[in-house]
């Protein structure tokens, strides 16, 4: 689908002074696997929240499928937020069936069987497993779900090597033709490769919109040199 | 594993030439059936519309073609993958000769030191 994701000279300003998005504009096609990509406190993880609805713009839109976010995308969107936002005492199969209460598009056939690759017990409670463990089964959860988009804040930032491999294989392997992933990250080098378009964001303000391969074709260098290059301290 | 790649060159002609390499060495004979975009993805460790974008370049290069339902297949035509491999031979071949001139070798003396290759090669097969 063209333009599934359509935001509109969209602004966020935090109390009197912070401007964390200022008048950013974009539109997103489903099919494609798109970076969201900026230094610490590039306005990433704000625009994620108001694509889900947490937090309210100060000017400009955000639409989904034609819809701002509420009711309607929260069905359709799987948001992987960048913090810890589980009960701690839950175990993972009561997690797994709460999933299955609230949403329709949530197969857990797939979850189990990805857990049981990630070799995470299922009885075990949240608490007592590691941060990279935990970021697991919170992105298990949130790509167990057949959405139309997938918000990934940070998917892959706290988990090893070995499972950064095997999410972003399951990325690439889940993903349908008419779903968009977005992902955040600042990790470019490890998953450039799986992109097909990339956002960077300075200061609350798209300064690139490209693909990989004509970032590739024009500049003669990845998408982490050119990064590098463009937010060099 | 995912496939070694440049990071400096575009995915999709990477996946090309690799492609190519496996058609010209054999482990794609001519008319066989090519995985699936999704497999083929999944392997290289690449997105799936890149792979496609990989496969629509070799299939207007005609060295692969598509049979609705059933697939892609390697072309048939076993006299235009000889052609590519002597092509690829020259060019490397091409290369080899300018290293070794800029070594200040002349052609006899290259010559020499590829017998001599030759014979320890054969060497150690025989052993």
């Amino acid at each position: 689908m063209r333009d599934l994701i359509v935001c509109q000279n969209l602004s966020k300003q935090y109390g009197k002074g912070i401007r964390a998005l200022d008048d950013v504009s974009f539109s997103l096609d489903s099919g494609r696997i798109v970076g969201l990509l900026g230094p610490n406190g590039s306005g990433k993880t704000t625009l994620l929240k108001l694509a889900n609805g947490l937090l309210q713009p100060t000017s400009g839109e955000i639409l989904i499928a034609g819809n701002a976010p509420g009711p309607e995308t929260k069905a359709v969107v799987s948001y992987l937020p960048d913090a810890e936002y589980l009960f701690p005492w839950m175990n993972i199969s009561a997690l797994l069936e709460m999933f299955e209460d609230f949403y329709k598009d949530f197969n857990q056939q797939k979850a189990v069987s990805m857990l049981a690759s990630l070799g995470l017990d299922p009885n075990a409670k949240l608490k007592t497993l590691s941060k990279g463990n935990k970021e697991k089964v919170q992105l298990i959860l949130a790509m167990s779900r057949e959405a139309q988009v997938y918000f990934l804040d940070e998917p892959i930032g706290g988990v090893d090597p070995a499972a950064r491999d095997y999410i972003l294989n399951t990325i690439i392997s889940n993903y349908s033709e008419d779903a968009l992933v977005m992902l955040s990250t600042h990790l470019i080098a490890d998953i450039e490769r799986v992109l097909d378009e990339v956002i960077f964001l300075q200061e609350g303000r798209v300064v690139l919109h490209d693909s990989v391969d004509n970032i590739r074709a024009q500049h003669g260098k990845s998408v982490d040199a050119l990064f590098r290059e463009v937010f060099r301290c | 594993m995912a496939w070694e790649l440049d990071n400096t060159r575009s995915i999709y002609l990477q996946i090309v030439e690799e492609i190519e390499r496996r058609i010209m060495t054999g482990r794609y004979p001519p008319g066989s059936r090519l995985a699936p975009v999704r497999e083929l993805a999944n392997e290289a460790g690449v997105n799936p519309n890149t792979v496609q974008k990989a496969f629509a370049e070799l299939e207007r290069s005609g060295l692969v073609f598509s049979v609705r339902t059933s697939g892609r297949f390697v072309t048939e035509d076993a006299e235009r993958i000889r052609e590519m491999r002597k092509e690829v031979a020259r060019k490397a071949s091409e290369q080899f000769i300018r290293q070794m001139q800029e070594l200040g070798f002349e052609k006899e003396e290259i010559l020499q030191i590829l017998e001599e290759i030759k014979e320890t090669k054969a060497g150690d097969t025989d052993a």
